[in-house]
């Protein structure tokens, strides 16, 4: 009893922040959402409309649905590139070699650069895109002949390579931290029985990479669909503004954004669980 | 063949050129330099890129021959992006932004995961729930109430708009730092405690006088995350802040508007116009400190890293 009392003690401020910052504001939010809102200087006046705002984002709006699909499209690209590439570069940095510091700071520095407007201004001046490759003839003319549903995803990816990499900082370190966590012995164990690295990777490296795996899935979304530059971000953040659209209109596609973005954890989450349970 | 490969002379020259058990070969170690350092030069060519061109003379990026060497160091770039991005004030206003809510929101989010690695209570898987929530729902959804609350307190453009959220362990990402410090109060032995009890410590004291010390790591990365994501943030702060304070990367994101302010386009003369080696400058400039502050402190902090060992299990 006492404990429970202390324990609620030093989370009690968590609870009260979480009311006042995220559940009271969740709530008035959706509120907003069906409402058409008008801000006065000494008030905020609703006018209940029903669902007109959804239907308006996904019926009417010409850009959102389009902006959405944008997003779920890069978004499915981005993730497996992050977490393959994450992964071979934490194998790398967990090898011994000389100058591995060197190479650690190299690899974490995106960590402390992604920011908005940084990327922004390296993405206008080309800095952002695989180099050279989206500019050459042959690729220019091998992207026409793909149809257009596949043709925008490979378009993304090789203007945004570097981006997508300079992604995966943090993950590069989930990864490198639950890899030596990996006792040196079971590799010992494993190659005495004879096991080649190729099976060394599936059967003990792979497996026990699974938690960590999961947990960059779940990181590389959130931050992906967080990012201020994120186009669907930025369009419902523009939209706020406007004498057309206005706070209910915003709050209506925020909350089809983060449904889109839940529907985009889960299968990646299911998919995820279904191949660690399988191996 | 067979007694050929058994020679003690080829399976030397083997063992070194493909390796054996006890040590990698010349060939796979070659392989490794060769991909890790093309890796890091597409990781390190825009940084390399941005600060070639912030170097560059007006000369120089016109000249389709300069690429990569520019033929002199040019700094009059420096000097109108310094001008441009009010360099000392909003430098001091992004510290300023990012290390107090940083401190504030690492001291408490130890507090919280303490509380929820050391007690027993009901209810604690509900708020591992919500605590998760915190983390994926995004900011859109919750930022126009809190903006007409602050704009209602006369709070927009004060500081105390991050600074609160942060107390009260809902600031930027507050979620992933608890969850860090939980990780690691969760190893902590219990026998510690214990013998601290039986001297008649207190709970305060014991988190203070037997956690806090055995979490140093966990305070340094969860600190250095904190800092660099909240001097990166620009959508919170701009809403929050916009007319108030303004931070480097919000002052980064009009530049354009802020250099036709300084330099009006119909007056100055061809080669103080707005290019883009200003403006990479001044990204440059946004970036040095972080930069900085990472090379002084990145020994430290990936030692920290390795023994917090965030895997999030």
């Amino acid at each position: 009893m006492r404990e429970a009392l202390t324990g609620y003690g030093f989370v009690l401020i968590w609870v009260v922040g979480f009311l006042f910052f995220t559940l009271i504001p969740l709530v008035e939010t959706a509120r907003y959402s069906v409402n058409r809102v008008t801000v006065t200087a000494s008030a905020i006046n609703l006018d209940f409309v029903e669902w007109a705002n959804y239907s308006r984002a996904l019926f009417t709006d010409p850009n959102f649905v389009e902006l959405l699909i944008g997003y779920t499209i890069e978004t499915l690209v981005s993730v497996p590139i992050v977490l393959i590439f994450a992964m071979i570069i934490a194998m790398f940095l967990n090898l011994k070699f000389k100058l591995k510091g060197i190479f650690r700071v190299i690899f974490f520095l995106p960590i402390v650069i992604t920011s908005g407007p940084v990327i922004r201004e390296l993405t206008a001046q080309g800095a952002a895109s695989a180099p050279g490759i989206s500019t050459i003839p042959a690729v220019v003319d091998f992207l026409a002949t793909l149809p257009r549903a596949l043709r925008s995803p490979v378009e993304y990816l090789l203007t945004s390579f570097v981006l997508i990499l300079w992604f995966s900082g943090v993950q590069i370190m989930i990864y490198l931290a639950s890899l030596q966590k990996i006792d040196r012995s079971v590799y010992e164990a494993a190659a005495i029985d004879g096991a080649s690295s190729w099976e060394t990777f599936w059967k003990i490296i792979l497996p026990s990479l699974s938690t960590a795996t999961v947990v960059n899935a779940v990181y590389t979304i959130v931050t992906l669909s967080h990012f201020s530059e994120n186009k669907v971000i930025q369009y419902i953040y523009s939209q706020t503004y406007s004498v057309q659209g206005g706070l209910g209109y915003a709050s209506a596609m925020a909350f089809i954004y983060f449904a889109v973005m839940i529907v985009l954890l889960a299968v990646v989450y299911l998919f995820l669980m279904q191949r660690a349970k399988r191996s | 063949m067979q007694h050929v490969l058994r020679n003690p002379v080829v399976e030397r020259v083997s063992g070194l050129l493909f390796g054996n058990r006890a040590h990698r070969g010349w060939i796979f170690s070659l392989a490794l330099y060769v991909l890790l350092i093309a890796i890091g030069f597409v990781y390190l060519q825009p940084l390399l890129f941005m600060f070639i061109t912030s170097i560059k003379s007006p000369d120089d990026l016109l000249n389709p021959m300069v690429q990569w060497v520019p033929t002199e160091l040019f700094l009059g770039n420096y000097e109108k992006a310094i001008l441009v991005l009010n360099y000392s004030q909003t430098l001091l206003s992004s510290l300023l932004i990012s290390v107090i809510p940083s401190l504030l929101q690492t001291a408490v989010a130890s507090v919280i995961g303490y509380g929820l690695a050391r007690y027993r209570f009901r209810g604690k898987r509900l708020i591992f729930l919500f605590l998760l929530a915190t983390f994926i729902i995004p900011p859109q959804n919750t930022v126009i109430p809190q903006m007409l609350a602050y704009r209602d307190l006369g709070l927009l453009g004060n500081p105390l708009a991050l600074i609160l959220p942060a107390v009260m362990g809902q600031g930027f990402r507050s979620a992933i730092f608890i969850l860090i410090f939980y990780q690691g109060f969760i190893s902590l032995p219990k026998v510690l405690e214990e013998s601290a009890r039986l001297d008649g410590a207190s709970d305060l004291r014991i988190f203070l006088t037997v956690a806090v010390p055995s979490a140093l790591p966990s305070y340094i990365v969860a600190f250095i995350f904190s800092t660099v994501w909240y001097w990166n943030e620009t959508f919170l702060t701009v809403i929050f802040l916009e007319g108030g304070v303004t931070t480097l990367p919000m002052q980064l994101s009009r530049f354009t508007q802020a250099y036709e302010n300084l330099y009006p386009p119909g007056t100055v003369n061809i080669f103080d116009r707005l290019n883009e080696a200003v403006k990479m400058s001044g990204t440059f400039l946004n970036i040095l400190p972080l930069l900085v502050m990472y090379f002084v402190l990145q020994r430290w902090f990936v030692e920290s890293v390795e023994m917090t060992g965030i895997t999030g299990e």
